[in-house]
């Protein structure tokens, strides 16, 4: 059964996630992505799953290792400061090799910042928040029917790799309503079938003659740490070519080409065309993973590009995965807006032209 | 012939890495004898702290996970939600979970979360090498503290299984000693009464061990266990301070 409605973002998320068999979801309230424990307390257990309120997202995250060490599939959600609190459960998860599906509704920083939409937690989502050597795999969606698609994917993706999967939806994609069509639901796992299913999980040495499973983070001894690390980053590097994805529109004789992610690539499309009632040909480049980010759609910059623009509700944090794209084949330039201000695609045109007229 | 004493299977047949004088061994094999009398040992799902006991899991032979500091409660109130029919555990020191972990061990235990805590009170850090614990005594020297423990400035000793007994959440609280073997063996019962009751699902079963660390202490293991007698009993008082029977007798 599928179904065709109309949802706020959060509340899609949330359907998404319990349709996708996440049967277990820790998250504590913060603005903009509140309504996702809210619908989570509402819907959860009563289809077979289980919600709790966690005292802190520091809580959240860890019932969330401890589910997913026990072979729960676990969704938990949050907004920027929340997860930045998160950060340490998160390189525990993937060090312990521990799946997970992690929403960051994210708003505006540094600090507190605000609770207006912002792309600044690229960074923290993309070069890892937390301790030591590890990545999550972060996916941006720039509409909701995307967002539902890449939530319904990620405990899939989670448990293959057996590491965290995170979607970057800024506060915008949260409150909007959009028309979408829902999946249709999957299972949720029994416990009684996790040995079966997820071999490593502890859930109690019985279930496997006796055979003990020990889920662990540390390693006291150097050469076992570095082997460990070593065989981590061997599956990142599968990671890397098997989840690296991005759309590109319009780079054939392109004089300038955008490259933004969420909702950033929404404006983008609106001043594409802009651009061509003025008789300037704009491309764009939308990354839909930033980890893995698909560094080789830049390959398809074509000779007429005369500048490579990112486009950003932060300082430039994506700019930087932006030049080692471009690898100085093009000036990189970028528009931006911090605060929680979101530039009309006029004010982008207005800067492109200007960037333009400047090379 | 019937042996007269075997080793528990719950313990792995290795030697521990603790120091001479500690008593993990001691609350270690306590534990595992309990689950191991119960038929639990393939049943049982352990929390390992940050500290010392991190590496409890290379001695209890039970399906095992390691948690950050303090965090040991919300990833066992994550494997409850996972499998309801499990005996599930906690195993944690006085800086993990009196200080760091604090709010996890609170708010699980005043959920009536159904694992155990096992709580080990040496009145020190000990894995960082002997800092002041939310639990060391008053005038107690450590590196943190090296004039001993002022109370002005930072409070007294905080009395875990009081404050834990205090929540309606808990059902079985205990706070036992590991320097005799009269008290060894009333820790034994008291872990096999708290593992009885999170049988029953009745709520949060707690059993606080007043233990050793003569390391940090900087005194012998003998002296140890006279410190415990001598000081730490006399501040932290034995006894149960909450059963589902007497639930309203909470200190």
């Amino acid at each position: 059964m599928t179904d065709k409605v109309l949802m706020k973002g959060n509340e899609a998320f949330a359907e998404t996630a319990i349709r996708a068999g996440c049967g277990y979801y820790f998250g504590y309230p913060i603005t903009p992505q509140s309504e996702i424990p809210e619908y989570m307390a509402r819907e959860l257990d009563r289809r077979g799953g289980a919600f709790l309120q966690a005292e802190s997202e520091l809580g959240a995250v860890n019932m969330a290792y401890g589910a997913g060490a026990a072979g729960g599939s676990v969704f938990i959600s949050s907004s920027s400061p929340g997860i930045a609190l998160m950060q340490e459960g998160l390189s525990f998860l993937c060090c312990a090799g521990v799946p997970a599906t992690v929403l960051n509704v994210s708003r505006c920083g540094p600090g507190i910042g605000g609770i207006q939409p912002g792309q600044a937690d690229y960074f923290q989502a993309t070069r890892g928040g937390g301790n030591g050597d590890y990545h999550v795999f972060v996916f941006a969606p720039d509409r909701l029917q995307e967002a539902v698609d890449l939530i319904y994917e990620a405990p899939l993706i989670a448990d293959r790799y057996r590491n965290p999967v995170m979607i970057l939806a800024d506060g915008m994609l949260g409150q909007m309503m959009e028309p979408i069509v829902l999946p249709e639901q999957r299972p949720l796992i029994k416990p009684a079938d996790i040995p079966a299913y997820k071999p490593w999980t502890v859930t109690g040495k019985a279930d496997r003659g006796g055979k003990r499973n020990v889920v662990q983070s540390l390693y006291m001894q150097p050469e076992d740490l570095s082997r460990h690390v070593e065989e981590m980053y061997a599956n990142y590097t599968r990671a890397e070519k098997e989840l690296a994805r991005y759309e590109a529109d319009g780079l054939e004789g392109a004089e300038i080409v955008f490259v933004a992610f969420g909702t950033t690539a929404r404006l983008c499309r609106e001043t594409i065309e802009l651009l061509g009632d003025r008789g300037v040909k704009a491309g764009l480049i939308r990354p839909v993973s930033l980890w893995p980010f698909p560094y080789r759609a830049f390959d398809e910059v074509g000779p007429d590009t005369k500048a490579v623009v990112s486009v950003e509700l932060s300082m430039g944090q994506m700019m930087e995965d932006v030049k080692i794209g471009v690898n100085g084949r093009k000036p990189v330039r970028l528009i931006h807006r911090v605060g929680g201000l979101v530039p009309t695609s006029v004010e982008v045109m207005d800067e492109a032209i200007a960037i333009l007229e400047g090379i | 012939m019937k042996p007269i004493f075997t080793i528990t299977e719950g313990m792995l047949p290795v030697s521990t890495s603790y120091c001479p004088g500690c008593t993990h061994g001691i609350s270690h094999r306590i534990v595992m004898e309990c689950l191991d009398e119960a038929g639990k040992l393939g049943e049982a799902i352990g929390v390992a702290p940050i500290g010392c006991s991190v590496v409890s899991h290379q001695f209890m032979n039970v399906d095992m996970l390691e948690s950050a500091h303090g965090r040991a409660p919300a990833v066992a109130t994550g494997i409850r939600r996972v499998h309801p029919d499990k005996v599930i555990f906690t195993y944690q020191g006085d800086g993990d979970l009196a200080s760091i972990g604090m709010s996890e061990i609170i708010h699980a235990a005043n959920r009536g979360e159904t694992f155990t805590t096992f709580f080990i009170n040496n009145a020190i850090y000990g894995m960082t090498g002997g800092q002041m614990a939310p639990t060391t005594l008053v005038g107690q020297k450590s590196t943190t503290s090296p004039d001993g423990r002022d109370p002005g400035a930072v409070g007294m000793p905080m009395r875990m299984s009081e404050l834990i007994a205090s929540l309606d959440g808990a059902v079985y609280v205990e706070r036992v000693a590991l320097d005799t073997p009269a008290h060894v063996r009333q820790a034994k019962k008291a872990v096999a009464a708290a593992l009885e009751i999170q049988e029953k699902r009745l709520g949060f079963t707690f059993v606080e061990f007043l233990s050793t660390c003569p390391t940090n202490w900087g005194l012998t293991p003998a002296n140890a266990l006279k410190f415990v007698e001598e000081k730490l009993i006399p501040y932290y008082p034995l006894g149960v301070f909450k059963t589902p029977e007497r639930k309203e007798e909470a200190v």
